[in-house]
Order: C-alpha cells, then sequence, then structure tokens
C-alpha cells in the first residue's frame, strides 16, 4: 500500500490563509494542479463540511478534506497545506489545524490510499512532522509519497 | 458482527475509520465485518449493526439506533480506537 504520487505542485507550505474556507480552497487548488481533480472539486470538499460540519478534522491539528467521487475527480491524488498561522474549523477536538490534506480518490481505490495515509499517521508524529515541513521533498519522505502526477485510472463508479 | 464507519461523503474519513477498526479488531482478536458508508446509506447499514463509529458531528443525525454509537476522536489514536471497541464489545 502506498500513497499516489504527490508532485511539487500539491504541495504549499506556510501558506496564509484567513479561515478554514480558504484552507480548504486551496487544497483544492492544489489538487486540481496535479492533475487528480478538476478546480470545482475544492467547492464541493468545502460544501461537505458545511453540510456536515468539521468531521474532516480527523485528529489533533491536521484535517482530510475530500469530496465524493465524482466527474470532477480524475485519478487518486493528494495536495498538502500547511498554515503559517493554525485556523479554526470548530471542532470540538482538534481545533486549530496546521495541516490540510486534500484527497481526491475513486469508490474502488480510496480505502487502499486511506490504508496507506493510516499507516503514516497511526500512532506517530508524522502530522506534527508535516507543520514543520520547508520543502516538497521533505513531504515526500514523511508521507513516503514518490515524486510525480497522479495518474491511476478510476473505476466507473 | 457488523460495524459500521460513517461521515460525511463514504469515503476518506469513514475509510480511515473502518481501516483502523479491521486492525484493532485483528489485534483484539474480534471477527467483525465493517463496512464505511455515508448518511445516506446508513439506515440500511446500520440494521443490523452492532455497533457506529463516527466523529462528533454525526451522532444527532444517526438518530434512533439499536447499535452502540462509538465517537472517535482522534482518527489515527488506535489506543484510543482499541480502548473504545473493546469497552463496547468486551
Amino acid at each position: 500500500m502506498t500513497l499516489p504520487p504527490l508532485p511539487d505542485d500539491g504541495v504549499e507550505l506556510g501558506a496564509t490563509v484567513a479561515d478554514w474556507r480558504a484552507a480548504v480552497q486551496l487544497a483544492g487548488a492544489r489538487l486540481a494542479d496535479t492533475g487528480a481533480a478538476a478546480p470545482q472539486y475544492a467547492d464541493e470538499m468545502i460544501r461537505m463540511i458545511e453540510e456536515h460540519g468539521p468531521y474532516v478534522v480527523i485528529a489533533p491539528g491536521l484535517a482530510l478534506a475530500h469530496a465524493r467521487p465524482g466527474s470532477d475527480v480524475f485519478a487518486d491524488g493528494l495536495s498538502v497545506i500547511t498554515l503559517a498561522t493554525p485556523v479554526n474549523f470548530g471542532h470540538p477536538h482538534n481545533d486549530p489545524v496546521a495541516v490540510v490534506i486534500g484527497l481526491a480518490a475513486g469508490y474502488a481505490t480510496h480505502l487502499s490510499v486511506v490504508a496507506a495515509l493510516a499507516n503514516v499517521f497511526n500512532d506517530s508524529d508524522a502530522a506534527a512532522e508535516l507543520a514543520a515541513a520547508s520543502s516538497a521533498d521533505e513531504v515526500r519522505g514523511i508521507l513516503g509519497a514518490p515524486d510525480g502526477y497522479p495518474s491511476s485510472p478510476l473505476d466507473a463508479a | 458482527m457488523k460495524i459500521v464507519a460513517i461521515c460525511g461523503a463514504g469515503i476518506g474519513t469513514s475509510g480511515i475509520l473502518k481501516v483502523n477498526a479491521e486492525r484493532v479488531l485483528l489485534r483484539l482478536g474480534i471477527k467483525a465485518t465493517v463496512v464505511a458508508c455515508d448518511l445516506d446509506s446508513l439506515a440500511a447499514e446500520a440494521e443490523n449493526a452492532q455497533v457506529i463509529l463516527t466523529s462528533p458531528e454525526f451522532v444527532d443525525a444517526i438518530g434512533k439506533t439499536s447499535a452502540d454509537v462509538i465517537v472517535v476522536q482522534n482518527y489515527f489514536d488506535t489506543a484510543e480506537l482499541t480502548e473504545k471497541l473493546e469497552k463496547s464489545l468486551g
């Protein structure tokens, strides 16, 4: 189980954002830059949070922004945003958020991607290490993600 | 035994809960099927489920259920998941 490739285009470190919406928008913009999703996928990720609340903040300081697989997802892919100043999502336990991971995935493939993410983040300091990372290479090293652009063909579903 | 992990999209966060619950159950020696789904398919999936795993935001939306609802704070803390699953199933 390995993560999809993460190109430099998918990484933005030390970003300054006004609020959680801007942070998720940025995660979507970098996902679009990698070719994994269409630009409007960012709006879907924001809509999921508006509709259901800040449940994507799945660990202290870490948000996993994502939406449903659909026509705006082109390949399994990731983006990584770190924030110069962490922002609150309104989560009861895990605010403030310093790292936003954008995830695009298909129905048939998402479990292998999140299993690889779990391998990285389970019971580890990976989120704090990401927050302090100073280069895309360092981010890829922490995640164990290869360099390159995502290209995995998605299931028809 | 059946366990349902839910989130808004049915992928991503619920997938992490599924993957980590399976790892914990294997360690505990408990045989169970873990299904990841979104709120829309919860009613059908949860009908014969013993446990529902989710985050604080979805507790109200789950509504009335005979399943034990476990609220997970840190999805990557398998110690938390182990403790809560053990308490519910042990």
